[in-house]
């Protein structure tokens, strides 16, 4: 056998489908953040469990005193499924913004995996698919504190994790969308100012969105953290219909279809000049 | 050509997968016919044509700006040709650059190794991306390991590494799938000599194992010590291409004799030798005759006493261009 052709059988064989997306890809994107995982569950475990925890206790036990029920739930019933949703839009939606712009312009890690046989569409899918897997399991959490906290436990919640993933899916799309339009790190101040606070106070998390004024109520059948948290509602305590269930579904699915389009046109203009 | 994979693909295909697999001698490793890329009114790359065949070392020699980054970002897919037709292993790039990634290994110029987790962690990530098989993976890491000379170190986190092991470890992240192409953009700018001279022994490994490499670099000293062949670029442009030693004898000669005039008799010197139909270089108030074996010892006795060296690249580069390269 000679040198040429030994060195042919030691190569791997690779197979890819060139403008074609490529779930090989998008695995290897999410076994990379797997590895990184390993460095940082420690601390991300922590914010998981630690920040509910507080929200449920300042909220629950402050407010709960207050208000006692509200719309037909104990305050804390109320707030636990509110908070799970809150918990997956900041477990997706933050570190997509912020991780994914450090990665792009500061690590140079774009342009080192483009250099594998990875494109665009695949690291952008990779990374929000990482981000709802993350978010799928930590958005878990709140509902076992909440339990903890006196939440009757119940079949539905077994479909949290789904709608967390879903949910955090769609966050983090959104998020890696608009760490490929900011151009600074400045400009996450109005990304959080202006977009994080007014979405998760105005999806029904603390309070009824049908306490606010009409033109708010028909902003936040935008939101689709209020879609997030009516479904995790739903599922926890019945009394979904089936119209309002696909409605939500719905609009989470076609907010997550908008924001893998926009997400991939606009990164793909970030790394490629 | 491609061979497909028996029993996978579908002729012709293009969205049929394929057996990453070797190429046809004849088909080049690399070729690019009038590429131009333009930012705005600025032309990086005006008119390239370059054709690298299989198996030899290329060095792409040219100042800062000539456009040698953004040729590589090009072959990468990760900057996108505004005119001209490029090629890789025989795939059309960008719309296979994902075959061509598959088969060629990319070493950035700016380190973009993840610091804060191991080698062997690192390496591991990237044989995912390569998608190197379960199989295969851990003699992968463990021959990349090898050849960067780090395989007591796979424990070690990157940011304790020295520069020169990170530098190694970025160059064999790159070989994990065993490209048949490599692309290095400046793989040992800023690194001290003897780290630079431990880099030039990997790159000689890969050379004797066949593979093609695309060097880009500044320094004359690791393009002569290391080309098959060079290709000085300027200002966006192949301005010539061969040996080496062919065309350090095609345009230094083999000396060159460097005079330092008194006051202001350089370019009193500079216009002498100009006369005679002699090239120079000037470097501050030196002034450099190149083809100094040729000169005449009736013009030498009116031009001092030089110091002699042999030609150099740097030499051929100035006689083309006017420019210096480092």
């Amino acid at each position: 056998m000679s040198l040429q052709q030994a060195r042919e059988d030691a190569r791997p064989e690779v197979h890819v489908r060139p403008g074609r997306f490529e779930f090989d890809a998008v695995r290897g994107v999410v076994a990379r953040e797997w590895i990184l995982y390993g460095q940082s569950w420690r601390a991300t475990t922590f914010a998981a469990v630690v920040e509910p925890t507080i929200y449920l206790l300042a909220f629950g036990f402050g407010m709960g005193a207050l208000i006692g029920t509200l719309a037909g739930y104990s305050y804390i019933d109320f707030l636990g499924t509110g908070i799970v949703a809150v918990s997956v839009m900041f477990q997706s939606m933050m570190p997509a913004v912020i991780n994914t712009f450090i990665k792009r312009r500061y690590l140079r890690t774009y342009q080192a995996v483009l250099a594998a046989p990875v494109d665009v569409r695949e690291v952008v899918t990779g990374e929000a698919l990482w981000l709802a897997i993350r978010a799928g399991v930590y958005g878990c959490v709140p509902l076992l504190v909440a339990i903890g906290f006196g939440l009757r436990p119940g079949p539905g919640m077994l479909l949290v994790p789904l709608i967390a993933f879903t949910a955090g899916f769609a966050f983090a799309l959104f998020g890696i969308w608009i760490s490929s339009v900011i151009r600074s790190v400045r400009s996450m101040d109005y990304v959080f100012s202006g977009l994080f606070t007014p979405l998760f106070l105005l999806a029904g998390t603390f309070f009824p969105v049908t306490e606010l004024p009409t033109w708010v109520q028909t902003l936040s059948v935008l939101n689709p953290l209020h879609h997030a948290v009516e479904l995790i509602r739903g599922v926890v305590f019945g009394g979904l219909t089936l119209g309002d269930t696909t409605l939500h579904i719905a609009i989470l699915f076609a907010f997550i279809v908008l924001m893998w389009s926009l997400a991939c046109f606009q990164m793909r203009r970030r790394v490629v000049s | 050509m491609i061979r497909p994979n028996p029993g996978l693909s579908v002729p012709g295909s293009a969205s049929a997968p394929r057996r990453v697999t070797s190429t046809a001698p004849e088909v080049p490793a690399l070729h690019l016919s009038g590429v131009v890329k333009r930012f705005g009114t600025l032309t990086a790359v005006d008119g390239l044509h370059l054709e690298v065949p299989q198996g030899i070392v290329l060095g792409l020699l040219g100042p800062n700006g000539a456009g040698k980054s953004t040729t590589m970002r090009m072959l990468t897919a990760q900057s996108l040709a505004t005119e001209g037709h490029i090629s890789i292993l025989g795939h059309t790039v960008p719309d296979e650059s994902k075959w061509a990634r598959a088969r060629m290994g990319v070493v950035p110029q700016h380190d973009n190794l993840d610091e804060e987790l191991t080698v062997e962690q690192n390496l591991r990530m990237f044989s995912y991306l390569y998608r190197v098989p379960r199989r295969q993976r851990r003699d992968a890491i463990a021959r990349a390991m090898r050849l960067a000379q780090l395989e007591d170190r796979g424990d070690t986190i990157v940011d304790d590494l020295s520069g020169g092991m990170r530098r190694r470890l970025l160059i064999v992240r790159a070989l994990l799938h065993r490209p048949e192409l490599v692309l290095m953009d400046e793989p040992t700018v800023g690194l001290d000599p003897q780290v630079r001279q431990d880099l030039w022994s990997l790159i000689d490994a890969l050379r004797a194992e066949g593979v093609t490499v695309v060097m880009s670099t500044h320094y004359i000293e690791e393009a002569e010590r290391l080309s098959d062949e060079v290709a000085l670029m300027s200002a966006g442009r192949i301005v010539e291409r061969g040996t080496p030693t062919d065309l350090v004898a095609k345009y230094a000669g083999a000396t060159v004799e460097e005079y330092l005039p008194d006051g202001d008799g350089a370019d009193a010197l500079q216009q002498l030798l100009h006369h005679h139909g002699f090239t120079t270089r000037r470097t501050g108030t030196t002034v450099s005759a190149l083809r100094a074996e040729e000169i005449p010892d009736s013009l030498r006795d009116r031009l001092g006493t030089p110091q002699r060296r042999d030609s150099n690249l740097e030499d051929v580069f100035v006689a083309l261009t006017g420019e210096n390269v480092e």
